[in-house]
């Protein structure tokens, strides 16, 4: 090979000017590494599938394992709880099914969430790719596990008809709210965890308390109308979760839908979206530095 | 389309050392609480990169040379975009495909073909160009059926084999090398590197870290060589090498 030398190493003359570069703490660098991650559906698609096969591999029912473990967890709940509240198993065992069902995705972006830089540590430190990458991928697989357990669901509406109308298809929106809220959480608290290790386990701890704070195993009405804990109950209310369950769980058990949990749900939507936003502003150049 | 490019200008970039302590939130609590205690309550802090400045283009290849810890593996994950600089600026335009650790983003518990389509889809490869390139890496790195088998079955070798045939399969328009591509069969590397050298012609950039003067020889013409930090000299290879190594490595190696 000729080595024909140019004098090229000198590097001020042809410099571009980088002044109107946008800095690591851009709102355009924190826009385009979301846009960037959209835009690499396949890979994160391909990924979130592969999180799923994997985890059933060499079973032979595979991701079918995700629905019926869920269906033992429900009917066994279902069946407990309504003994011990004395509900109607009918009503009831739909109730805690399709509740769980809606708390598992919640938990999942919540716990994993946190964890999302973290557990993609070797992809962060060795491939260039968008953060939004591991948040979509993570969103993703709750979404498909959802997927998998809304099997669950159908075969209740079967056994135990409910009048679902045309209201039912509120499930949709509110599902896409769901979605959209588990982006948020997962890029906020995993940029925070990334930081600062305690965070995981303070979550995890957390999300264990919330689970008995939402009304899945209990129903909220009922506690209400019961004058001796009516008061108590209303604390409910400022439990967050409780409102992104109702706004889905109210749709798919053809329940009145009541407004009042979607803008609870809207407001929530829109300010953890700005926190997130400017925590991506201000730390997503630095994940890398701290995973 | 616009042309590769890295430009670099004034950049550091400084790695935060968290031990147990600083990074919980205990002591960023109690720090609140009982205010800074002297240098305690600061995170020490290793400068990997100084004063960085540097402007390549198309048609540049360069080597990267300098003592272990000098800098290289930290400048290459500048350009590639993984660190963006805590000082300074850095503007990279094209599609980069590093080449670092070659184990990392590989699954072992998936096949080896699902690995190449997640690592080509990683490189930014779509999966179209990925499946029509599968036969060719199949016959590259000679693993046959055994593709079909789960990573964890294969020798470190024909993971190796699978990274680079991964690699040298791509279409860069910017390609960063790291050394460390050993564990692999004297005929088999002599194979690489004509698939390297491909590679190269193909891609725009090529920033090429190694202690292989003959390596370097082959594949660069200029240089730039690390120390501490900081860019030492940045010139033709043949006179980088001569004063990092303090004699015409070049001309030892008969090259004109």
């Amino acid at each position: 090979m000729a080595v024909t030398v140019s004098a090229e190493g000198a590097p001020a003359e042809q410099a571009r000017p980088l002044d109107d570069e946008p800095g690591p703490r851009s709102w355009a660098r924190a826009f385009n590494d979301l846009r960037q991650g959209w835009r690499q559906r396949p890979l994160w698609g391909y990924l979130g599938w592969q999180d799923i096969k994997q985890r059933y591999r060499r079973s032979i029912l595979g991701p079918l394992w995700i629905s019926i473990s869920m269906a033992v967890i429900a009917t066994a709940m279902g069946i407990l709880y309504g003994a011990l509240f004395q509900e109607d198993i009918k009503t009831f065992l739909p109730y805690v099914a399709t509740g769980l069902l809606i708390w598992n995705f919640v938990q999942g972006c919540i716990l994993e969430g946190s964890e999302v830089f973290i557990a993609n540590e070797g992809l962060i430190r060795f491939l260039p790719a968008p953060l939004s990458l591991h948040v979509y991928r993570l969103v993703w697989r709750q979404t498909l596990f959802f997927a998998h357990n809304v099997i669950i669901w159908v075969i209740l509406m079967i056994i135990f008809p409910h009048p679902l109308g045309w209201a039912s298809f509120m499930a949709i929106p509110a599902f896409a709210l769901l979605v959209l809220n588990g982006g948020w959480i997962t890029i906020l608290s995993g940029i925070i965890a990334t930081r600062f290790r305690d965070i995981p386990p303070i979550v995890a701890s957390l999300t264990q308390l919330l689970f008995f704070m939402t009304p899945i195993v209990w129903s909220y009405d009922r506690l209400r109308d019961n004058p001796a804990v009516a008061e108590r109950a209303q604390i409910a209310e400022l439990n967050p979760v409780m409102h992104f369950v109702e706004i889905l769980r109210q749709p798919m058990l053809g329940d009145a839908i009541v407004w009042r949990h979607w803008l609870v749900v809207g407001v929530i939507t829109v300010v953890g979206w700005g926190a997130a936003l400017v925590c991506m502003r201000n730390y997503r150049s630095r994940v890398a530095y701290w995973v | 389309m616009t042309e590769p490019s890295i430009d670099i200008r004034g950049a550091a970039v400084d790695f935060p050392i968290f031990d147990a302590k600083s990074r919980s939130l205990k002591k960023a609590v109690l720090g609140k609480a009982g205010g800074r205690i002297g240098t305690d309550s600061k995170v020490p802090i290793i400068e990997a990169l100084r004063d960085v400045d540097i402007s390549l283009r198309k048609g540049d290849r360069v080597a990267l040379v300098g003592h272990n810890g000098a800098g290289k593996s930290t400048l290459l994950r500048l350009m590639s975009g993984i660190y963006e600089p805590t000082r300074g600026r850095a503007a990279v335009v094209g599609k980069v495909a590093p080449v670092f650790d070659l184990a990392v983003g590989m699954d072992p518990e998936i096949s080896g073909l699902d690995n190449i389509l997640i690592r080509g889809l990683f490189l930014g490869m779509t999966k179209k160009q990925m499946e029509s390139r599968v036969d060719d890496i199949a016959e590259f790195t000679e693993l046959g059926e055994y593709l079909e088998m789960p990573l964890r079955t294969y020798s470190t070798g024909m993971r190796v084999r699978l990274a680079l045939g991964v690699v040298t399969s791509i279409d860069p328009e910017i390609l960063l090398l790291d050394e460390g591509i050993g564990a692999v069969d004297a005929a088999f590397l002599a194979k690489a590197r004509d698939r390297l050298n491909e590679l190269v012609e193909r891609s725009g950039i090529l920033v090429f870290a190694s202690h292989s003067d003959e390596f370097l020889a082959d594949l660069c013409d200029t240089a730039i060589w690390m120390e501490h930090g900081q860019i030492r000299e940045h010139g033709p290879l043949r006179d980088v090498l001569h004063h990092y190594k303090g004699h015409d490595v070049l001309a030892d190696l008969g090259r004109t």
